[in-house]
């Protein structure tokens, strides 16, 4: 036998439940997961890894879009494969029903629950939709195709 | 088919369709525009995304001084 240096794969797919708190964390309310959102920003927007929370700046803003974006349906929790933790929404993201005329290219994931905290962007082409409907679809949710892994 | 359009519901056969794709590493999109003359009235987009970010960990060592 030896030993051999790792990040514990288990700690990965805990930290995705928030059951770690290495500095100082939050009273929770409760032990269910917290409540996601998605939120499209314009492409002239500055979303990225620095973003540290939702905010109306640079959102899109157009009939049936309202403010904060959708709730993101969250019924699988995190799990892990091989040495890879990951983690997907288990629907689509749909903004039903929108126009939105300046072009956007960005969603931002972020915890409804815990004071807007931003958690992940995701690009893609520009967009635009008149009287009609964006739905992002999510990847297959496995080690190397989840919307978000802690590889 | 009935359209949701900027000017109420419409039957796709008063509209001109046009569609298309962009299918790359990053996502695949499939867009379809209804028109009527020269106006957009409608456009819907399905983006799938493909190329999610990775974060990836690492456990630090202790080295001899």
């Amino acid at each position: 036998m030896a030993n051999t240096q790792a990040m514990c794969t288990s700690f990965k797919t805990e930290i995705l439940s928030g059951i770690h708190a290495l500095g100082t964390t939050v009273i929770r309310a409760g032990t269910g997961a917290d409540t996601l959102k998605a939120a499209l920003y314009l492409a002239s927007a500055t979303v990225n890894a620095a973003t540290t929370a939702y905010s109306v700046t640079g959102e899109v803003s157009g009939t049936g879009y309202s403010a904060g974006g959708v709730t993101a349906t969250n019924a699988t929790a995190p799990t892990s494969s091989g040495t890879t933790a990951y983690w997907t929404p288990s629907a689509s993201f749909t903004y039903t029903t929108v126009t939105l005329t300046t072009s956007f290219d960005c969603v931002l994931v972020y915890n409804s629950t815990q004071s807007n905290k931003a958690i992940s962007v995701h690009t893609f082409g520009a967009q635009t939709i008149t009287a009609g409907t964006i739905v992002l679809s999510m990847p297959t949710n496995d080690s190397t195709n989840a919307l978000i892994r802690i590889a | 088919m009935i359209v949701t359009t900027t000017k109420g519901d419409m039957d796709d056969s008063l509209l001109k369709k046009r569609e298309g794709s962009v299918n790359n590493d990053n996502e695949s999109t499939t867009w379809v525009e209804y028109w009527l003359a020269d106006e957009l009235v409608h456009r819907s987009a399905h983006v799938r995304l493909k190329k999610p970010m990775v974060s990836t960990s690492e456990a630090g060592s202790f080295k001899n001084g």
